[in-house]
């Protein structure tokens, strides 16, 4: 073997070894985690960054003199251009820090009520988190807008003609996932950021599942929001990013009004401050931040590429054992997706499943992943979900397909 | 002399105890959910459904004399087990002591951590339910 493959070559033992989690035993056996859409776990390196922050120069942020406070400072503005470099946004007050995604989220929406009329027109995808359409239904009876939504086939994919079909100029903003949480699917952002642009509709991509494994170019998808959340991308809870392009920062209204985000304030006259203070109201998750930053460090010295060829490897692995187990029905089979399985057993219960699983020390989630419309289509209550990171093996997937064929046996 | 609740759950305790691990409790319980026909067709309506995110549960009430009577189920298998467990240790008996009675006994068999109430299955709300049910027939009875 040459030297050129080695260097090339993922080590997912060497990986594992950063993970302290993954040497627990759950009901005496070792723990498969197999949730990571909902949560990924957190490598020795990330946690040492929150430890060295509480233990060496936890201060509040830019307002005091001490020394200390300028050093959180310092690494929290570092972190936010870590952010932007991994993004590659053009400018570091394009990124906003929040609590996650969900934050993103009704940041924007509620920007929009002030530029919203009534009769304009929001396009939402039929895949979404529902707690995420929850902010555009807010939005709509606010302004009198109307929402819009792109329907889905069979496959678990977004049917893009009628997503056409559906622009217009009343089209003001339009919403979707990058990758959906339920079935994995990634959607064609870029044909759709495109095309809306054509009619002046700025697009708001939730990119919380695609993060962890598509490296997003906000500037080549020339997308106008893109927000994620940390904890899914080995940070910690409780943070994320909204990116928004400068341009519709300056048009968005504060979202909330606090400390940090106001230039000066007399009874008469607020005026806020410049990007990105003017969103950041109150004393932020600095640690956290802080600890973003050090999991897209660590996520990058992995290399996304390799974890995406890995994690291909994994979801191909499972698929095919999965499809041998008989009456196994899997949803969302897009060619273009990322390593989530979603699927029932002839009409047994996914809590009854999971709760076998977890017996066996395997964690997956159940139920309808916050995407009642999607399970709506599919005429079934819930799905199993079990998705894969980089982390996870082959050696797991077979406990895992061990462990289902155990719960099929006793279910039936 | 019909049993107590106390008594029913012992027996309940008994039974369990006779299993080795967690394998052999369970499907007992899946045997338990299966073979019973818990409450009839007619009585499962919204209005008798206790929302618990993932599984559902049903829960009908009837006085017979003196003697509060639940029929129940569930849409997953294991879930309507432990349904199974509740009614037979719960139905049946005056609403003072189905009031004053616990769930202990669940604990008791290696149950305990489908009583959590962070476990989104339905059962904490049924077993508040079958309480609520237990005041109201109590103060009809009065
Ligand atoms: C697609 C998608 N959007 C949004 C969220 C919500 O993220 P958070 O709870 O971190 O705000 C999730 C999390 O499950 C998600 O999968």
């Amino acid at each position: 073997m040459s030297t050129a493959t080695e260097v090339l070559e993922y080590s997912v033992e060497k990986v594992r070894e950063d993970f302290p989690i993954l040497k627990r035993e759950i009901n005496g056996y070792p723990l498969v985690y197999f949730d990571n859409a909902a949560t990924s776990q957190t490598p020795q390196q990330v946690i040492d960054v929150i430890a060295d922050y509480y233990s060496n120069y936890n201060a509040n942020i830019h307002r005091g003199v001490h020394a200390l406070s300028q050093e959180a400072t310092d690494k929290y503005e570092h972190a936010r251009h870590t952010i932007q470099k991994h993004f590659n946004a053009e400018k570091a007050h394009e990124i906003i820090f929040t609590s996650g995604t969900t934050h993103g989220i009704n940041l924007v929406a509620n920007g929009f009520a002030s530029l919203l009329k009534k009769g304009d027109e929001i396009i939402v995808s039929a895949l979404e988190h529902h707690s995420n359409i929850v902010p555009w239904q807010i939005l709509a009876e606010k302004t009198g807008a109307i929402l819009k939504v792109i329907p889905m086939n069979q496959e678990g994919e977004l049917i893009y003609p009628a997503f056409e079909e559906l622009l217009s100029e009343k089209t003001k903003l339009v919403f979707l996932n990058h990758v959906s949480n339920a079935l994995g699917t990634v959607n064609p952002i870029e044909k759709i950021i495109t095309k809306a642009h054509e009619y002046d509709a700025a697009v708001l991509v939730d990119g919380a599942q695609a993060a962890p494994h598509i490296k997003a170019d906000v500037q080549a998808l020339d997308v106008d929001f893109y927000v994620v959340s940390a904890h899914k991308m080995c940070g910690p809870t409780g943070v994320g990013m909204l990116y928004g392009k400068e341009k519709w920062l300056n048009k968005l209204p504060p979202y909330q009004g606090g400390g940090e985000m106001i230039a000066t304030v007399t009874f008469e006259e607020t005026t806020y401050a410049d990007l990105p203070h003017k969103f950041e109201a109150g004393t932020p998750n600095i640690c956290g931040g802080i600890a973003f930053g050090a999991a897209l460090d660590y996520m990058n010295t992995v290399g996304f590429d390799k974890i995406a060829a890995y994690e291909e490897e994994l979801l191909h692995y499972a698929t095919k054992k999965l499809l041998e187990i008989d009456g196994m029905e899997i949803y969302g089979v897009s060619k273009e997706k990322t390593a989530v399985i979603s699927f029932n057993i002839n009409g047994m219960h996914p809590y009854d499943i999971g709760t076998i699983l977890d017996k066996l020390g395997i964690a997956v989630r159940t139920g309808h992943h916050c995407a009642q419309p999607i399970m709506d289509f599919y005429k079934i209550p819930g799905t199993v979900r079990a998705s894969f990171s980089f982390y996870n093996t082959k050696e797991e997937i077979d406990a895992f397909i061990k462990a289902v064929i155990k719960a099929k046996t006793m279910l039936a | 002399m019909s049993k107590s609740i106390q008594q029913i759950q012992e027996e309940i305790i008994d039974e369990f105890s006779m299993f080795d691990d967690w394998m052999q409790r369970y499907e007992y319980m899946i045997e338990l959910g299966k073979s019973l026909p818990l409450i009839d067709e007619k009585y499962k309506i919204e209005e008798n459904l206790i929302k618990g995110c993932q599984s559902k549960v049903w829960v009908h009430a009837e006085l017979n004399g003196e003697k509060l009577e639940f029929t129940a189920d569930s849409d997953a298998i294991i879930t309507k087990g432990i349904v199974a467990i509740l009614i037979r240790a719960f139905s049946g008996h005056h609403p003072s002591d189905i009031l004053e009675a616990d769930t202990q006994f669940i604990d008791e068999i290696g149950l305990k951590e489908h009583l959590s109430p962070t476990r989104a299955n339905g059962l904490v709300s049924m077993i508040k339910q079958l309480k609520m049910y237990a005041i109201a027939y109590q103060t009809q009875l009065k």
